[in-house]
């Protein structure tokens, strides 16, 4: 591989052996939520001067390890070994003490303080009389992000950059603490492949300096282009590592996956219907621009693109979350126009968010009140709650969905991930609708009930519903859709048949690569 | 967006200006050098409260108990000085800054170690303190023929052509500006309020933070009781009722965003100046002082309202994103 | 309706999922109102062995007056509260509604004219507040510190340091009127909004969006709630349950100053956050505060029979706050230390 050839090249320092003593291990990690075990007794070991790629499907406990070894959280149980000796990393501080640092994805940073501060930000050099020295801060950040090529003024604010830019301030900001150990958290989502590869030039010179780096991402071909090592997690358990070099696809994908993709992706074939659903010409002042597309009855149309295309802005907006600036919208042959969320559940149009906890849900309500919300006026009487006909409504929509919950009157928040959404999706059924968007319907999910959402979309849609389901994982685009449309910057980058989508045409639109 | 933010301090500082040469054409010499150093010194002590009660908005918290830490340390100040006249000034004025310093770190505790909502806190606070102070002094007043000369002259003596309580605001101003922006408490202050997530991954610890803050605010409200009893030269119980109110309007006016992570000390220190030129103009041009309330209130609605759209969230905007990505391809 | 294959797990059988956890019983021994109800029969126990007038039903009577008109406020602050807003101004809508009577009243204007100014002022107040946040999308807390400065400031303009009084005879029932026997027309009217706000939170569709909308604002949007008129309505209560306070308690003085309920809307607050609704949204009962109301009142007349000072009551008030907030999080902190 590419990055091994690197690896040894004359100017490293240390030399990257599979044997050599890992500078962070963690040894039988568990972390214990209410109702969830986030991680489950899990092993992983940082070599220097290697990259190790974490693999996982989202909710695979990925970001609950990133948390522990940056300090956040606590781990119920296990231990954490650094130059093998055993470590507590009792708060973030500690974390950064010992000389890890996390490059996150965007939001981790501070839009209102300026480039220089963002990078120096809790360990900000001072002056002899311990206060802080903003020329050396100035200085030093320029020659840091010079480093990585880059010409960003550090006394402009954070809110000024691109997100590219911004992902330089976050690499400069962990060179600027030495760090021994970098995690980066999927730091390619955002970017373009002349971004990618420009991160790619840094990732092989921190590798050079000796840094152990734990690479999080989702894209297979970045993964073998950039890791040495690699460990697979499933629902919380550590369930593969190895040399990525001698490891296939194939076999990390079912390590992944726990079983074959075509269990995973159930989708039946249905009778595509008459057009419920039209869009034309539908843009948005800043998010997306000229969106147009046909929904037929029984149809799921994907919706595949980076994070940060635009879907997720695209469904809000046809929700009445947001309105368009431009556009027609017509639905069953009528025109109608949807300027609040109650115009678009009025006419049969509704939509599960990808952030459940965020917009989906009252997370400490009980569940029947949860899901009787948008249906309250049938199930009250005079605007007087009728709670038996609440939990009527309940009942019938958690057996129909098959939902797990100790009773129907626990709050939605002490369910797992899966069970959730089951809620949600019961809220929304219950509404009787036409046409559902379901935006990530699987992000956070273990892959049992991931199963069992699949089976149930391809269910709702040969009961003659239209669907929109949004997704960043390929598989799932390609096992469930009907036809895809490919979004990128904001624009429709393309719109396939089930027979034309390839994993590789897709992708070629979401990134724009030629 | 920083021009913007600049700018917002120029426009309030504008509209001083043109304030205060609209009164001058109303009322002969209100803006001569004398009378405006005079509105300085009035407002010396909003501005200093105003201060510290920004570091705490700015932590994403807020104090109101301020004014009732100024009531009872101002009392326990004048009670000991009208008991033991020998006792020093320095004295006093230490004392001044421990009992506020204390209370506020009441405040701070209750924030902190059992993250009560500071709101709350505060509320209770304040009829606490305020509670206490008649407490001390069983609701009799201390007048000035109790206290001392010293007592009592110290803050008004002039110096280069100002009062020592002008001086010592002027002192505090570039204190909190030194504070603020060169210390690293002062940074944390501005991070653990304007991304509390991303502060806690920078290692920043949050209710250390604001616990300070508190102590800060507390310790400002205890120096501004010995200054507010020895300049109005009388403490009573309701001494400053509702002045924790002003120093919020202060900072709002300012700019500075009730949300935390947004202001600087010359949004504060103009806040404070134009509420006092209002304050200070409005006899003199022959509007009723009762007039002064519903004027603050309104000021304090419009100023809500242009911060709102001034910080209107921008969010990622994609397609500016790519057409900046053109550009820079 | 057929379940795909892959969602029973090996071995978990297909269960019904009850409706409730528990008894009945037990989930309300458990809860915050019953804590509450023991503390209030507490206090009411020290009373009456603390002073010997106490136990008088007259006395009792006249105790009430110390707390029906703010927790007439306090039920619709409670709404406001759980919604996750606020409203500082309410007593300032006090000063203006009651100044808005006194002047209505020197030119002659006859009770009914001057309830319904009262009120009248009330849900205009609301309705100003209720805008500023709903339509302009401003954070209530400050714009309610400013309408509180500028409601006020309009009576301190009308009146400065004077007062109004000359009410017409008839319109002092509101305050000092009795239905029967000891039962004054005050706690009548509590008792009816008690329960009108009680019914309102707790068995319509409109309480409900009231919880969703202080659990989760976004996923009340999400789901159809009309978010900007629930909130609207709610600062309009808040002003109309101001306005009725005023008139009681104009009323009950029989003159209007501008200083008049001052310091209420921490009081106010006070009864909310002690009735156990949630300061930051989303909880809460009717009964709390009602049982709240009751505490705070029997404590002030049980400190004023014993002679202790207004402000010093303030002291017993403010600790209250803090400690009844902060006991249920020790608790918790102690239970989860115990338990690891």
């Amino acid at each position: 591989m590419k990055s091994t050839m690197n690896a040894v090249a004359p100017m490293t320092i240390t030399k990257p052996l599979a044997d050599q003593a890992p500078v962070l291990e963690m040894r039988g990690i568990s972390q214990i939520f209410p109702g969830v075990k986030a991680l489950d007794r899990v092993s992983i070991s940082l070599h220097p001067g290697e990259v190790t790629a974490l693999i996982g499907e989202n909710g695979a406990g990925k970001s609950t390890l990133v948390k522990i070894l940056t300090g956040i959280y606590r781990p119920s149980e296990g231990e954490i070994l650094l130059d093998g000796q055993p470590v507590q990393f009792s708060s973030a501080q500690a974390a950064i003490d010992a000389g890890v640092t996390a490059i996150h994805q965007e939001t981790v940073l501070f839009d209102e303080l300026s480039v220089g501060e963002n990078v120096f930000l809790g360990h900000a050099p001072r002056t002899r009389f311990g206060t802080i020295d903003w020329r050396t801060i100035n200085a030093r950040s320029r020659a840091l992000l010079r480093q990585l090529e880059s010409e960003i003024d550090p006394t402009i604010r954070l809110k000024d950059l691109s997100i590219a830019q911004r992902h330089l301030v976050a690499i400069a900001r962990a060179l600027s603490v030495e760090a021994r150990i970098v995690i980066m958290d999927e730091p390619t989502a955002a970017l373009s492949r002349k971004e990618i590869d420009d991160l790619f030039r840094i990732v092989e010179g921190l590798k050079r300096q000796g840094k152990a780096i734990l690479f999080i991402s989702h894209k297979f071909d970045e993964l073998y282009e950039i890791a040495e090592n690699f460990a697979v997690f499933r629902d919380g358990k550590a369930v593969g590592h190895g040399r990525l070099k001698d490891t296939p696809q194939a076999e990390i994908v079912r390590m992944m996956v726990g079983r074959d993709v075509n269990d995973v992706f159930p989708k039946t074939s249905v009778e595509i219907g008459d057009t419920v659903l039209s869009v034309e010409g539908y843009s948005h002042p800043t998010e997306f621009r000229d969106i147009s597309f046909a929904l037929k009855r029984g149809e799921i149309l994907g919706i595949y693109g980076l994070i940060g295309a635009g879907r997720s802005e695209l469904c809000q907006s046809l929700f009445g979350i947001t309105r368009p600036s431009a556009g027609r919208l017509t639905l069953e042959g009528k025109p109608v126009e949807i300027r609040s969320p109650r115009d678009a559940i009025g006419a049969g149009i509704v939509y599960v968010p990808e952030e459940r906890g965020r917009h989906g849900l009252a997370l400490p309500m009980p569940i029947y009140q949860n899901m009787s919300l948008p249906s309250l006026t049938k199930t009250s009487r005079a605007g007087f709650l009728k709670a038996a006909n609440e939990l009527k409504l309940a009942r019938h929509y958690a057996e129909r969905l098959d939902l797990r919950a100790a009773a129907l009157s626990v709050p939605v928040g002490t369910l797992s991930g899966g069970n959730q959404q089951k809620v949600v999706i019961g809220k929304w059924l219950a509404t009787q609708p036409k046409v559902i968007i379901l935006d990530e319907p699987t992000k956070g999910i273990d892959i049992g009930s991931k199963a069992a959402v699949h089976g149930f979309i391809s269910e709702l849609a040969s009961q003659g519903l239209s669907i929109i389901m949004v997704s960043s994982e390929l598989p799932e685009i390609l096992g469930m859709s009907d036809r895809v449309m490919v979004m990128r910057e904001g624009l429709m980058a393309g719109l396939y048949d089930r027979s034309e989508a390839t994993a590789e045409a897709l992708v070629r639109a979401a990134t724009g690569n030629a | 967006m920083t021009k913007l933010l600049k700018s917002r301090e120029l426009l309030l500082s504008g509209i001083i200006i043109l304030m205060v040469a609209g009164f001058a054409t109303r009322a002969e010499g209100f803006a001569e050098p004398g009378n405006l150093a005079n509105i300085f010194n009035d407002t010396a002590i909003l501005i200093m409260l105003a201060l510290a009660q920004m570091t705490v908005i700015l932590t994403k918290s807020i104090d109101l108990s301020v004014a009732a830490n100024l009531a009872f340390t101002g009392m326990a100040v004048a009670m000991t000085n009208a008991a033991f006249p020998d006792l020093p000034l320095l004295v006093l004025i230490v004392m001044a800054l421990g009992i506020g310093a204390f209370l506020g770190s009441i405040n701070g505790f209750l924030v902190w170690v059992l993250q009560i909502p500071p709101i709350v806190v505060t509320l209770g606070t304040l009829t606490i303190y305020r509670g206490m102070a008649f407490v001390l002094s069983g609701g009799s007043w201390v007048n000035a023929h109790q206290m001392t000369p010293t007592f009592l002259n110290v803050p008004r003596t002039v110096l280069l052509g100002l009062p020592v309580l002008s001086w010592v605001a002027i002192l505090v101003v570039i204190g909190m500006g030194f504070l603020l922006t060169r210390t690293p408490f002062g940074r944390s202050a501005y991070a653990s309020g304007g991304n509390p997530v991303a502060a806690v991954y920078a290692g920043i610890d949050i209710g250390r933070t604001r616990f300070f803050a508190f102590v800060l605010s507390g310790a400002m409200a205890g120096l501004c009781s010995y200054l507010w009893v020895s300049r109005y030269a009388v403490a009573y119980v309701d001494i400053a009722n509702g002045f924790e109110l002003d120093s919020v309007a202060a900072c709002v006016i300012g700019g500075i965003s009730i949300a935390g992570g947004i202001g600087s000390v010359a949004g504060a220190v103009l806040g404070s100046l134009f509420l006092g030129v209002i304050k200070n103009a409005l006899p003199v041009i022959g509007i009723s002082p009762f007039a002064q309330m519903a004027i603050s209130g309104i000021v304090i609605i419009l100023a809500v309202v242009f911060n709102a759209r001034a910080e209107a969230k921008k969010g990622r905007i994609i397609l500016r994103d790519r057409a900046s990505a053109e550009v820079t391809a | 309706m057929s379940q795909p294959q892959t969602t029973s797990q090996p071995g978990a059988p297909r269960r019904a999922i009850p409706d409730r956890l528990g008894t009945p019983v037990g989930r309300m021994l458990s809860s915050w109102e019953v804590l509450l109800f023991g503390v209030a029969v507490a206090i009411f126990i020290a009373n009456s062995l603390a002073s010997p007038y106490f136990l008088d039903a007259w006395n009792l009577s006249d105790a009430t007056f110390n707390f029906t008109e703010k927790a007439m406020i306090a039920f619709a602050m409670a709404l406001l509260i759980i919604a996750g807003e606020i409203d500082l101004s309410v007593a300032a809508i006090i000063a203006l509604a009651s100044t808005a009577m006194g002047a209505a009243a020197q030119v002659g204007i006859g009770t009914p004219g001057l309830v319904l100014i009262g009120i009248g002022t009330g849900l205009a107040c609301g309705a100003f507040n209720g805008m500023l946040v709903s339509v302009l999308k401003l954070p209530s807390i400050v714009v309610t510190i400013g309408t509180m400065s500028l409601f006020r400031g309009i009576s301190y303009i009308v009146l400065g340091d004077k007062a109004y009084g000359g009410y017409p005879d008839s319109f002092a029932y509101f305050g000092q009127g009795y239905l029967v026997w000891v039962f004054s027309f005050e706690f009548g009217l509590f008792l009816l909004t008690a329960a009108v706000f009680a019914v309102l939170l707790h068995a319509t569709n409109f309480g409900r969006q009231v919880f969703v909308i202080g659990n989760n604002e976004f996923a009340a949007r999400f789901s159809g709630v009309p978010v900007e008129r629930v909130k609207f309505t709610l600062f309009l209560l808040t002003g109309l349950m101001s306005g009725i306070a005023a008139v009681c308690l104009t009323s009950r003085l029989g003159s209007t100053r501008p200083s008049i309920a001052q310091g209420w809307e921490l009081e106010v607050v006070t009864m909310v956050v002690l009735g156990g609704v949630s300061i930051l949204g989303g909880a809460g009962t009717i009964a709390g505060v009602v049982i709240a109301a009751f505490v705070m009142g029997l404590v002030t007349f049980g400190l004023g029979l014993l002679n202790v000072p207004g402000i010093v009551m303030s002291i017993f008030v403010g600790l209250l706050l803090i400690v009844t907030i902060a006991l249920p999080i020790l608790a918790r902190r102690i239970r989860q230390a115990s338990r690891s």
